[in-house]
C-alpha cells in the first residue's frame, strides 16, 4: 500500500502541470504563431532568393520590399489582436 | 564633427536625468520585500507594463543604430525593425502565459518550476548573466558616444591623467542606473521604462509629422572630404580640425521625379513613393593607412529601399552571405523572447490575461515605433544634417536641422533611453547573482531583507563591471554587439524554454545541457569568426574557421537537438530509477 500511495521521483515534468501549459490558449497560439512564422519566412525567401521581387510596385507605387515589412508590423498587431479575443479567460 | 556645448541640451537633460533619479527615490519607500524589488510585488497594471515593455525593449540599438543604419545604407536597417518586432510573436504566442504560471522572479524559476535540480538554476543563472552582460556593454558604448554632443564633454586631464569622454559619459550613465537599481529595483525601472517609452514614442511622431510636412528639397552635390590623423592631431581636409574647419554634414536629394526643385507637405505614402523616384546622395567611406576619405556618390532611391545596401552579398547572390542574412534574421526572431531583461517583466503583472494584454501594448508601441524609425531614417539621410563618422548619430543631428530644442528633448530622450534598457539589464542580471545563484544554487539562507540587500550589492558590482566594460569596449560596434545578445539568448534559452512547455519528454538533463551547448556554442561561433577576427583580433576576416558571422541558424537547432537526444537518454534512466523506487518502497 505504501507504494502504491508513494509519488515516484521522476525527471519529468508532472503531467496535470505540464497539462496546464498546452491548454486551449497554447493551442490557438501555436496555430497563430505558425501562421505569421510562415509569413516571416516568405519575407526571409523573397529577401534572400529573389530580392529583385522587391522592387517590384504592386500598390500605390510602393515598393513589395515595404508593403510586406509594414504588412509583417500591422500582422503581428492584428494577431495579437485575433488572440486576445479568442483566448479563454482562467 | 566637433559638438559645441548647448546650454539648453545640458538644461533639458538635467531635468530629465534628476526626474528620473527623484521618481526612484519616491518610489524606493515601496519596495522593501523581495517581491516588491525584484518583481514590483506583481502589481504593475498591464498597460504600464505594456509601454515599460517598450521601454525596456527600444533600446540605443533600436532607436539611434536602427535610425543610423536606414540613414547611411536605406531599407536594410528596417529589416532589423522588422526582425526585433517579430520576435515579440514568439513571446506572445508561445512563452508569456506559461512562464508568467511557472515563474516567481527571473526566468531560472520557470525553467525550474518542476524539476528542482541545481543544474538548471546554475546554468540558466550563467546564461542569464552572459546575455545580459552582452546586452550591457553596447548600451553603455552608446551611452559614452552620445555624452559628447549632448554636453558639449571634450577629453579632460586629472591629476595628469587623461579621462576620454566616453569614459566620462559611460561612468555617468553607470552611477545613474546603480541609483535608480539600488533605490527601488523593479518598481523604479518600471516607471522609468513607462516615462522613456512613452516619450520616445511621442517625440519621435513629432519628428515624423515635422519631417512629412517639411517635405524633400533639391540640393547640389557635396564634394569629397578626408579626415587624416598623425601625431595626435586631425586634419580636415587638409586643414588642422576646429569648429571653423569641421567635417561638413551630409545627406541630400540630388534629383526629385519629375525634375521638381521641392515637392512641400508629403503624406506619408507620397513620401515613400517620392523617395523611391528620387536621386539621394550616399557616402562610401574609403580608408588607407591614416587617411580616412568620405566620397560621395549618387544613389537610386529605388535601390535604396530594397534590401541589400548593408548586406551587399545577398544581392551577390553569394551561398555564405545569404545564410549569414537569414541566421541574423532567425536570432532576431528567436532572440526576443529568450532575453532574460524581457522574460522578468512577466512577473510584474498580476496574471496570465494581464501578462497577455501587456505584451498586446507592448506590441502596439513597439510597431508603431518600428514604422516611424523608417521615416526618420530617411528623414534623416535627407536632411542635409548627418555626421558622416558616426551614424548613431543620425537621429539626434535630424532633430537639430528641426530646431535646438528638439534636438536638446531627444538627445535628453536617447540618454534615458540607454538608462531605461540599462535599468532592467543589471536588475535581471543581479537576480540571476542573488536569486538563482546564492539563494537557490548555493543555498544560503537568506530572509526576505537579505536577499534585497544581496540584490543591491549585485546591481552595484554589476553596474562597475558594466563601467568597465563600456569604456574597454568604446572603439566596437554598438549593433554587432547586440546581435551577439540576441543570438547566444536564442541559443541558450528558447530550446529549454520552448520544449519545457511543449514536450512531456524535457528531463532536467536535457534542459541543462541544452542551456550549455547553447551558450558555448553560440559564443565559441562568435569568437570564431570573421567579424570577431577583424573588429576584436584586427586579423583578417578570411583567416576565420567559421564560414559566416551569425551563429544563430546551426546553433539554435543544436539546443534543440541536444535537448531531445539527452532527454531522450535520461529519460529512460529517470524511469528505471522511478520503478527502482517503487520497488524498494514496495518490499519495505
Amino acid at each position: 500500500m505504501a507504494a502504491a500511495a508513494a509519488d515516484p521521483p521522476s525527471d519529468r515534468p508532472q503531467p496535470a502541470a505540464h497539462d496546464a501549459h498546452v491548454g486551449p490558449n497554447a493551442r490557438l497560439g501555436l496555430v497563430l504563431f505558425t501562421v505569421y512564422f510562415v509569413l516571416y519566412l516568405g519575407f526571409m525567401g523573397i529577401a534572400t532568393f529573389a530580392h529583385e521581387a522587391f522592387a517590384s510596385t504592386p500598390f500605390g507605387g510602393v515598393n513589395l520590399a515595404i508593403l510586406y515589412g509594414m504588412g509583417l508590423i500591422v500582422a503581428a498587431l492584428v494577431l495579437a489582436l485575433v488572440y486576445l479575443r479568442l483566448c479563454k479567460p482562467e | 564633427m566637433i559638438y559645441p556645448a548647448s546650454p539648453l541640451a545640458i538644461a533639458i537633460f538635467c531635468l530629465f536625468v534628476g526626474a528620473v533619479l527623484a521618481l526612484s527615490f519616491y518610489l524606493g519607500a515601496r519596495a522593501k520585500s523581495a517581491r516588491g524589488y525584484y518583481a514590483a510585488h506583481g502589481q504593475v497594471g498591464w498597460f504600464v507594463n505594456g509601454i515599460a515593455f517598450a521601454g525596456d525593449y527600444l533600446s540605443a540599438a533600436s532607436f539611434l543604430g536602427i535610425c543610423g543604419m536606414i540613414a547611411f545604407y536605406g531599407y536594410d536597417g528596417f529589416l532589423y525593425s522588422i526582425g526585433y518586432l517579430a520576435g515579440w510573436i514568439v513571446a506572445l504566442f508561445v512563452i508569456a502565459e506559461p512562464i508568467k504560471r511557472l515563474g516567481k522572479f527571473t526566468f531560472a524559476d520557470a525553467l525550474d518550476a518542476q524539476f528542482h535540480s541545481r543544474g538548471i538554476k546554475l546554468t540558466a543563472a550563467i546564461s542569464t548573466l552572459i546575455v545580459s552582460v552582452f546586452y550591457l556593454i553596447p548600451q553603455m558604448v552608446g551611452a559614452g558616444a552620445l555624452i559628447k554632443p549632448l554636453l558639449g564633454v571634450r577629453d579632460m586631464h586629472v591629476a595628469g591623467l587623461l579621462i576620454p569622454s566616453h569614459a566620462v559619459g559611460v561612468a555617468l550613465v553607470g552611477a545613474a542606473v546603480i541609483v535608480i537599481v539600488v533605490t527601488a529595483g523593479m518598481v523604479s525601472t518600471t516607471w522609468v521604462q513607462f516615462i522613456k517609452g512613452s516619450l520616445l514614442v511621442f517625440f519621435c511622431t513629432v519628428l515624423v509629422v515635422m519631417i512629412l510636412n517639411r517635405g524633400l528639397k533639391v540640393a547640389p552635390p557635396s564634394a569629397p572630404q578626408a579626415i587624416v590623423k598623425a601625431d595626435g592631431q586631425t586634419l580636415i581636409n587638409g586643414q588642422p580640425q576646429s569648429e571653423s574647419n569641421d567635417l561638413h554634414p551630409v545627406g541630400r536629394v540630388l534629383a526629385l521625379p519629375n525634375g521638381k526643385t521641392e515637392t512641400g507637405p508629403l503624406g506619408p505614402v507620397a513620401f515613400l513613393r517620392t523617395i523611391q523616384n528620387s536621386t539621394i546622395e550616399t557616402y562610401k567611406k574609403v580608408t588607407g593607412g591614416n587617411t580616412t576619405t568620405f566620397q560621395p556618390i549618387a544613389s537610386k532611391g529605388a535601390d535604396l529601399l530594397t534590401p541589400g545596401g548593408y548586406f551587399k552579398d545577398i544581392k551577390a547572390g553569394n551561398w555564405k552571405g545569404r545564410l549569414n542574412f537569414l541566421s541574423l534574421m532567425l536570432a532576431l526572431f528567436c532572440g526576443t523572447a529568450a532575453l532574460p531583461h524581457i522574460l522578468i517583466r512577466y512577473y510584474t503583472v498580476k496574471d496570465a490575461a494581464s501578462a497577455r494584454k501587456s505584451t498586446l501594448v507592448g506590441i502596439a508601441a513597439i510597431g508603431f515605433f518600428y514604422v516611424l524609425t523608417l521615416y526618420l531614417g530617411l528623414g534623416a539621410m535627407t536632411s542635409g544634417s548627418l555626421d558622416p563618422t558616426d551614424s548613431n548619430m543620425s537621429a539626434p543631428l535630424l532633430a537639430r536641422s528641426f530646431n535646438p530644442v528638439l534636438f536638446a528633448i531627444i538627445s535628453a530622450i536617447a540618454f534615458t533611453t540607454v538608462l531605461g534598457t540599462v535599468s532592467g539589464l543589471i536588475i535581471a542580471a543581479s537576480g540571476a547573482v542573488a536569486h538563482d545563484l546564492m539563494s537557490n544554487f548555493l543555498r544560503i539562507e537568506m530572509d526576505d531583507h537579505a536577499k534585497v540587500r544581496a540584490g543591491k550589492i549585485a546591481c552595484v558590482v554589476i553596474g562597475l563591471v558594466a563601467i568597465v566594460l563600456g569604456i574597454v569596449f568604446r572603439d566596437f560596434n554598438v549593433t554587432f554587439l547586440v546581435g551577439w545578445a540576441f543570438n547566444i539568448a536564442a541559443s541558450a534559452n528558447l530550446p529549454a524554454l520552448v520544449m519545457l512547455l511543449f514536450w512531456r519528454g524535457t528531463t532536467k538533463q536535457g534542459i541543462t545541457a541544452a542551456i550549455t551547448v547553447g551558450v558555448l556554442a553560440s559564443l565559441a561561433w562568435i569568437l570564431l569568426s570573421g567579424d570577431a577576427y577583424a573588429n576584436l583580433y584586427g586579423k583578417p576576416a578570411t583567416a576565420a574557421p567559421m564560414p559566416f558571422n551569425q551563429p544563430g541558424i546551426v546553433t539554435i537547432p543544436l539546443g534543440f537537438v541536444v535537448l531531445v537526444v539527452v532527454s531522450l537518454v535520461t529519460g529512460d534512466t529517470g524511469r528505471r530509477r522511478g520503478a527502482e523506487t517503487v520497488a524498494a518502497l514496495g518490499a519495505a
